[in-house]
């Protein structure tokens, strides 16, 4: 049958690679919109490591689960994206060490 | 065998864009690698058994919030953005403290690697469309109703702050 040869660890290292990757893309870049894709890696990351479990545990759980966290990515982009538009309509910048009005 | 090669090609796929992905100038481009990642991703998903969450992903991610994201770089790219500077003052320290916190995490996963269930142990539901269904609907009622209201306000949300005048 279709058994995965592949062990639990391979997909926990693949889900680590991309968390950091994404945390790495996060705090490093000044581009506000690549920050915001980043996050959107984080949360795929995180998908990865729901979706190897569920399959471990033979159990859809844990695809209910990332069901949810693709809809609050999906919300997440959009308001983040909104609030983008926003900013750049009246700083004319995307660069997130530019956005200092609340700075001291 | 093929299982893992097929694994093998969808990671270093994944993880190779996403590198790439954090290290463009051009925004365009980062999206278009942040694409290839989440397909290669989807593709997991398909090796995992997860056949509903391989096409959620595709749909949703890559046909959703990705052209959601290339719509937004083409209102706002500014040519003079790919000649600034990329990285903040930072991110040599950041990307040290990244590295520092994706160690930890792995030697965790290291220390209680003998605990993680035996891979062939268990079988997925057959049908895995009508499985995740029965629990979204049974189970997860409630979490999904919530979900429908944060969609709603995340809606709103976006329309009044891309508004010019509220």
């Amino acid at each position: 049958m279709n058994m995965p040869a592949v062990p639990a660890e391979w997909y926990l290292l693949l889900s680590l690679a991309l968390f950091s990757i994404g945390v790495v893309g996060v705090l490093v870049r000044r581009n506000v919109i690549i920050m915001l894709m980043s996050i959107e890696l984080i949360l795929n990351a995180v998908n990865i490591n729901l979706m190897a479990f569920s399959r471990l545990w033979g159990d859809v759980n844990g695809q209910v689960f990332a069901i949810f966290i693709i809809t609050d990515a999906a919300a997440e982009a959009a308001v983040g994206l909104g609030i983008i538009l926003a900013f750049f309509r009246n700083r004319e910048t995307l660069l997130s060490d530019e956005m200092d009005l609340l700075k001291w | 065998m093929l299982d893992k090669i097929l694994f093998a090609f969808f990671a270093v796929l994944a993880v190779g864009s996403a590198i790439m992905m954090i290290t463009r100038r051009n925004i365009v481009h980062g999206a278009v690698y942040l694409i290839t990642t989440l397909l290669a991703t989807a593709g997991i998903f398909l090796s995992l058994q997860a056949e509903f969450l391989f096409v959620v992903q595709i749909i949703l991610y890559v046909g959703g919030i990705m052209v959601l994201f290339v719509f937004v770089i083409m209102l706002v790219n500014l040519d003079v953005a790919v000649r600034l500077v990329q990285f903040n003052r930072q991110g040599l320290l950041a990307g040290v403290l990244a590295l520092v916190l994706a160690v930890q995490i792995f030697f965790a996963l290291w220390i209680g690697r003998s605990g993680l269930p035996h891979p062939a142990a268990r079988m997925m539901p057959l049908k895995n469309t009508e499985a995740v269904g029965d629990a979204l609907f049974q189970h997860y009622m409630l979490p999904f109703e919530i979900a429908s209201v944060l969609l709603l306000v995340a809606m709103i949300g976006a329309v009044v702050m891309a508004k010019r005048r509220v």
